[in-house]
């Protein structure tokens, strides 16, 4: 009846995860990978495929795809604004799945779907997993979805193989960490600070205690996220976590100077990458 | 019924409730569900809040019989709980009182709170006075026009009135800048959340803190008839004065529950918040409940001429009780209510909140159904000091030059 129970130790992927695959390539190279994130739909449909696309092109290794929401409330000023231009503009959910199926026919890079719970509820859980692995997506971001809460995605995902991505706080238990890297797949979302999307001039040092922290608990592949803007930033970041994620700062270049911008921001963050790669 | 309705304490009821929140909040929520049961079986937390309830609100709140406004009821008899007469105005004192006293508990200097009419956000920034905590109110802007007094009235009283610009400006966008400065603010900072909505344990706690308003009324009509009344009806915008009320009667099998939602314009028109009537299960600030959504579930804006009802979800623990059949709940427009505002001032004397005047008009036709021989409890949970300047509009009661506040 309710979904109150945690879930006991989820079934072994039936397939690989390209996202920890694609992570795990990175770190080899002696540093991690770059995770850039674009809401479908701004400042159009078409236009945002072109910057996903450009992100790809321009260095960046993994893609985080947001679904707009009329009430994103992990969400900051830029991308609020972002996704409400989108949502003014007609999106629509199936719009996200043409999105994804247009970016991964383009490029390599494997896009994940960030999207708040209720758009995917009421789209069908199952319905939604089936066709975002038609479309070729990599599995699922989500803010408000926590495991405790999340009975039919892990069931869904079992069947999938999609990537389910968790996030972890720097003010979850232990325990909750634990959980939150056992049935996490593709990475575990680490926020670097207690707070919402939006650039920051320093990045916590919350975020290197709560990698360590997730490390302890068996993390192999946790992404730091939240407040990341500048190439200094990624590059700091790679030192000691496995990925980082940068998404107001890409969305506002995007709003401001369209892909063109988008694109030389992007390739910025990534040489921000290549330094920690050279420098080991 | 052999088994209790009045023993659920989420987080699920039925199918509804939950925790849909970021993981950020978690630690949060877990300490709050942690003191709050500590504290519910504290006898010093239960004799602290009652003194306050005694002398600084004024319980228990009176009930009064109306038989010149039961006249236009089908002669029903009609009696009203009165937290109007509560200090602030409205039963949101209840709440807030307690969760202030849990926010001490907890240890906390600072206070949050997301209102609509204002009178949640009015009831919080007088216990923060009261009890010395920084208070940030955040409010719609569309909410803060329509309730120009209430600003005033929070500022007055020492607390930050924060204006949202986002989404629809109203109650639904001020939950989720809330929700925004709680995950950012959270180790200083306990939301003193409004309503039987939002995620565990919020429904079943701040039932617990208005439940007192049935508690004390099925005390008082039985003292007062001799016998339990045949309905209790109430507003329900996120719930919770409806909650309180009805949850002392919910195991007297007897007593019909009505609960009256924002038909604003009409439900056959978008221009309303009859949530229970017109919505969909999905998730909205945190719990999986009834709401108002597009086929994408992308949140639907709401309308109501009452601020406080102008909400596109409902507390899980109504959606569940509408769905086993224990409560009704039926769309009244802003004309019957507005109607009903006026017949109340005019018969009686008193001066409703426009949300509660939903409740009056759904006991007018309710009393026209159930005939003279009923009785009809009615929560008329707030007064309406705060609605002046919009029912001065509607009913033309502003002399020329006076509009402007």
């Amino acid at each position: 009846m309710t979904a109150t129970t945690k879930t006991s130790t989820p079934m072994t992927p039936n397939r690989t995860s390209r996202v920890e695959a694609t992570i795990a390539r990175r770190k080899a190279e002696g540093g991690g990978a770059l995770i850039g994130y674009l809401p479908v739909g701004f400042p159009t449909l078409a236009e945002s495929i072109e910057a996903a696309v450009a992100l790809a092109e321009n260095g960046v290794d993994i893609i985080e795809l947001g679904l707009p929401y009329s009430d994103p409330v992990m969400d900051g000023p830029v991308i609020q604004a972002a996704t409400q231009q989108a949502l003014a503009n007609g999106f629509r959910l199936r719009h996200g799945i043409e999105a994804v199926a247009a970016i991964t026919a383009r490029v390599d890079a494997p896009v994940l779907v960030m999207t708040y719970w209720n758009p995917i509820l009421q789209y069908g859980v199952d319905r939604f997993a089936d066709d975002l692995l038609a479309a070729g997506g990599a599995g699922l971001i989500t803010p408000d979805l926590i495991p405790d809460d999340a009975a039919d995605w892990f069931a869904a995902s079992d069947r999938t193989g999609l990537d389910r991505v968790f996030l972890a706080a720097p003010s979850s238990s232990d325990e909750r960490l634990a959980h939150a890297v056992e049935v996490s797949r593709g990475f575990v979302y680490a926020v670097s600070t207690m707070g919402i999307t939006g650039a920051r001039s320093d990045v916590d040092s919350a975020a290197r205690i709560l990698i360590d922290r997730l490390r302890l608990a068996g993390a192999t592949s946790a992404c730091v996220g939240l407040g990341i803007s500048t190439p200094e930033q990624v590059r700091e970041i790679l030192g000691y976590a496995d990925g980082a994620i940068v998404g107001s700062a890409l969305v506002k270049a995007l709003s401001d100077g369209g892909v063109p911008a988008l694109g030389a921001l992007a390739a910025r963050l990534a040489a921000g990458a290549t330094g920690i790669r050279a420098a080991v | 019924m052999s088994t209790s309705l009045r023993t659920e304490t989420g987080p699920y009821f039925g199918d509804f409730g939950g925790r849909f929140v970021p993981e950020s909040l978690v630690a949060a929520l877990d300490e709050l569900t942690n003191e709050y049961a500590l504290a519910k079986v504290d006898p010093a937390f239960a004799a602290e809040l009652m003194e306050l309830h005694r002398s600084y609100t004024g319980r228990p709140s009176i009930i009064t019989e109306v038989p010149r406004f039961a006249a236009h009821a089908g002669g029903a008899r009609v009696i009203l709980k009165r937290e109007d007469l509560n200090h602030t105005g409205s039963h949101k004192i209840n709440n807030a009182l307690g969760q202030a006293l849990l926010t001490k508990r907890i240890g906390k200097t600072r206070v949050i709170a997301e209102t609509g009419a204002g009178q949640h956000g009015v009831a919080t920034a007088t216990v923060a006075a009261l009890f010395g905590l920084e208070c940030v109110v955040y409010m719609g802007e569309v909410d803060t026009e329509r309730q120009a007094l209430n600003v005033a009235r929070m500022r007055l009283l020492g607390a930050e009135v924060v204006s949202v610009r986002t989404g629809s400006r109203t109650l639904k966008d001020a939950i989720n800048d809330a929700m925004r400065d709680w995950v950012t603010n959270v180790e200083t900072t306990n939301y003193i959340f409004g309503t039987v909505a939002g995620p565990h344990p919020f429904p079943a706690m701040v039932r617990d803190f208005q439940k007192i308003i049935g508690e004390e009324a099925r005390a008082q009509v039985l003292e007062l008839t001799g016998r339990l009344p045949d309905a209790v009806t109430a507003c329900v915008g996120g719930g919770s004065n409806a909650i309180g009320i009805f949850d002392a009667f919910l195991d007297d099998p007897a007593v019909a529950l009505y609960g009256y939602e924002a038909g604003g314009e009409g439900i056959e028109t978008p221009r309303h918040a009859a949530t229970l009537t017109k919505g969909r299960p999905g998730i909205l600030h945190g719990a999986r409940s009834l709401m108002l959504q597009d086929e994408d579930g992308q949140t639907v804006e709401s309308h109501s001429i009452s601020a406080g009802l102008d909400y596109p979800g409902v507390g899980p623990e109504h959606s569940w009780l509408s769905t086993i059949g224990r409560a009704t709940y039926l769309p009244v427009t802003d004309a019957a209510a507005m109607d009903a505002f006026r017949l109340l001032s005019r018969t009686e004397g008193i001066i409703p909140a426009i949300e509660s005047a939903h409740a009056l008009a759904g006991t007018l036709e309710l009393g026209k159904r159930l005939g003279p021989e009923a009785t009809i409890l009615v929560s008329l949970s707030g007064r309406g000091d705060k609605d002046m300047e919009t029912a001065g509009r509607y009913f033309d009661l502003l002399d020329e030059g006076a509009q402007q506040l």
